[in-house]
């Protein structure tokens, strides 16, 4: 992947546009999500797009209106509407109702469990059913802003203003709270269960070692960060946001403290999201100009995946084993490339 | 222009009890052939079956950049977000606030946030006031004042619970805080649906129209509507023979600038950048219709405390005079150094 053709001061970039199978949905997609070798394309309102590797669409109403979350464990997809309905879509395409808000209020965040629990948010109450199909609530102090479960242990962060609560919902205790100015929105933890990441208001991100609380402020991003992505291994957490990927170290005990990120494929256009591959130290990003980048984490090697000009990407996702990519936009053109 | 492309939003604003709850549930239920995505603070009060009426509770964070005035409603960046995933079902958005809420956060929001930014623009700030309880709410309620200084149309409202006198002298103290909106008395918010939605430009140049010291009431009794444009005539004293008294309001003040000289951009847009930034907290609202030298474009700004925004707007037409108009509402206006700095900004 480290070809790069000198010529004329400019590199040229290898291209792998001609193997991407093409996807015309029609529909602004908000994300996608890989159920075994299908992939769902799920859309900004109503629908799921089915898609098998030979490119055939089957679209299936899950939503009757916004479709406002999503997040997936590799078997469904669950989604939170502005129906105020919490469903879940298998890859076969069959949709099961998991909760309704009785007053219909909007669900705004998921989160999905190894284990098969699940928790969403309606407002400042977080809920959580776990397999045995209990279900219990929690009270947060404002409008929660994301939802994430921890690798191990029912222990579910609730990020919103000033902060996060980390609830453990078999537990009586009060959540623990963990306190930063400003409005939190998206929240991950590292995969070895260390750090807690979270996305601000501000072109920020904030986190906190778990083991003593101690705080990381990342920022110098020109825009709100909307896409976070952990690299195989949880050694880099790599951003939207800026026009590069920006990569916070995670793989030493102190994490990002004290030191620079890395900085990949800059473009004069900002990136919109990133997705790191599965097993190898390769991520996807997707651009603000319709640009598709693969880049070797070790020496930022690029290939192009899609050309801009065209809509902003939205999405991008890896299956399982990291030989299809799968990308979509605003406007509903997407793609499949096999590697 | 891009600007028009964006979904208008309508704030609207007014103390308990003023009638908010009224005209909102005239909108929805008004055949005008548009559909509004209303963000409410209280579910259940609408009376109307409609699937895009949110639920808002007005959270108001303060941004972490150091200015305490630059607060923003978290909540509704959030239903923005998710309202546009709906683009294409609503025509326009309408934002209802608590009566106690200070409207700067609402305003804030469609001036801070990137994303808001890109898909909506202000339309007009309606503030709905109680014609019988108005005066009271000013010497007592911050929040009132506040709502008052902030609005480009005035819906003053329950007009047939006051007497004439009692009409003209509320109308007067409103005129002390804002001599600029709009002014339409009501029953019951019986108010042609036009004058409150969808304004845009149009009130820029006519809010602009005015004469600071002029106590125009808009709305006869027998509602014949005077829009005359910015190249009217009409005798600016008739109206105060109707014997309005002249206000001015203890701490709130408004400010009008003008000149038919061309603006230089790059004296103006710093001294405005720095006026904004240095006594934003003071200035409540900004709004400016400006000529540039060698710029056939009109240039039209407007502002929240210490956040601006500003767009070419469209040409000069040829029979307009090219004039360059500022007003400013807030406390404690540093006018001579206001009127000062806007004279250095005449190119020479």
């Amino acid at each position: 992947m480290s070809n790069f053709e000198p010529g004329g001061g400019q590199a040229s970039i290898v291209s792998v546009t001609d193997r991407v199978r093409p996807v015309a949905l029609g529909a602004s997609v908000s994300s996608a999500y890989f159920l075994g070798d299908r992939v769902a394309f799920v859309g900004a309102e109503e629908n799921v797009s089915l898609v098998d590797a030979e490119v055939e669409i089957s679209r299936v109403a899950v939503s009757g209106g916004g479709i406002l979350c999503a997040v997936s464990d590799g078997k469904r997809v669950v989604m939170g509407g502005d129906d105020g309905k919490l469903v879940a879509l298998d890859a076969k395409g069959e949709k099961t109702e998991l909760a309704v808000d009785p007053k219909r209020r909007w669900i705004d965040n998921v989160a999905l469990h190894p284990d098969g629990a699940y928790a969403w948010s309606v407002g400042k109450t977080a809920f959580v059913r776990s397999g045995k199909n209990e279900e219990k609530s929690f009270e947060v102090p404002s409008t929660v802003g994301g939802l994430a479960f921890a690798p191990k242990g029912l222990r579910l962060a609730i990020a919103h203003y000033n902060g996060v609560t980390l609830w453990f919902p078999n537990m009586a205790a009060n959540g623990e709270f963990l306190e930063w100015a400003g409005s939190h929105l998206g929240v991950t933890f590292s995969p070895d269960n260390k750090f807690l990441v979270t996305t601000m208001h501000e072109p920020a991100l904030h986190g906190w070692r778990l083991a003593d609380n101690r705080h990381m402020r990342m920022s110098g991003y020109p825009g709100r960060v909307r896409s976070m992505s952990w690299s195989a291994g949880g050694k880099f957490l790599a951003t939207s946001g800026a026009d590069m990927v920006i990569m916070w170290p995670f793989a030493s005990k102190d994490g990002p403290m004290g030191k620079e990120p890395a900085m990949l494929a800059p473009l004069q256009a900002r990136v919109a999201v990133v997705a790191c591959h599965p097993r190898q130290d390769i991520l996807a990003c997707g651009y603000s100009d319709g640009t598709i980048l693969m880049v070797r984490l070790e020496d930022g090697a690029e290939i192009l995946v899609r050309r801009n000009g065209t809509a902003p990407v939205t999405t991008l996702a890896w299956n399982a084993k990291g030989t299809l990519l799968a990308f979509a936009d605003e406007e509903g053109e997407a793609g499949l490339l096999p590697l | 222009m891009a600007e028009l492309s964006k979904i208008p939003v309508t704030v609207l604003t007014g103390y308990l009890g003023a009638g908010k709850t009224t005209l909102l549930n005239r909108i929805l239920s008004e055949n005008h052939g548009k559909k509004y995505a209303v963000i409410v603070n209280e579910f259940g009060e609408i009376g109307i079956d409609n699937d895009l009426i949110i639920g808002a509770d007005e959270e108001v964070f303060e941004m972490n950049n150091g200015c305490v005035c630059c607060t923003v409603r978290g909540d509704l960046v959030r239903i923005m977000e998710g309202l546009m995933k709906r683009k294409g079902k609503f025509d326009a958005i309408i934002v209802e606030t608590t009566g106690l809420a200070d409207p700067a956060p609402v305003a804030q929001t469609f001036f801070v946030d990137e994303d808001v930014q890109k898909n909506a623009r202000l339309d007009a700030v309606v503030t709905v006031a109680d014609a019988k309880w108005l005066a009271d709410r000013l010497k007592d309620a911050p929040e009132a004042k506040n709502q008052i200084a902030f609005a480009d149309v005035i819906v003053l409202n329950k007009t047939d619970l006051v007497s004439r006198p009692e009409l003209a002298e509320v109308e007067a103290r409103i005129r002390g805080i804002n001599p600029y909106a709009k002014l339409h008395r009501t029953e019951r918010c019986k108010v042609a649906l036009a004058d409150v939605l969808e304004r845009g430009a149009f009130d820029l140049d006519r809010i602009l129209d005015i004469e600071p010291d002029f106590l125009e009431v808009d709305d006869h009794d027998h509602h014949h509507d005077h829009h005359h444009g910015h190249n009217h005539d009409h005798d600016h004293d008739h109206d105060h023979g109707h014997g309005l008294k002249h206000y001015h309001d203890e701490d709130m003040q408004s400010l009008s600038l003008k000149t038919d000289k061309p603006l230089d951009p790059t004296k103006f847009m710093p001294w405005l950048q720095n006026l904004v930034a240095t006594e934003g907290q003071k200035i409540l609202r900004s709004k400016g219709i400006l000529a540039f030298t060698g710029d056939d474009d009109r240039y039209v700004f407007q502002g929240v405390h210490m956040m601006l925004e500003g767009d070419h707007q469209r040409k000069w037409k040829d029979d307009e005079p090219r004039q360059s108009r500022l007003v400013f509402i807030g406390r404690e206006l540093p006018e001579q150094a206001i009127r000062d700095g806007f004279e250095s900004c005449i190119t020479t």
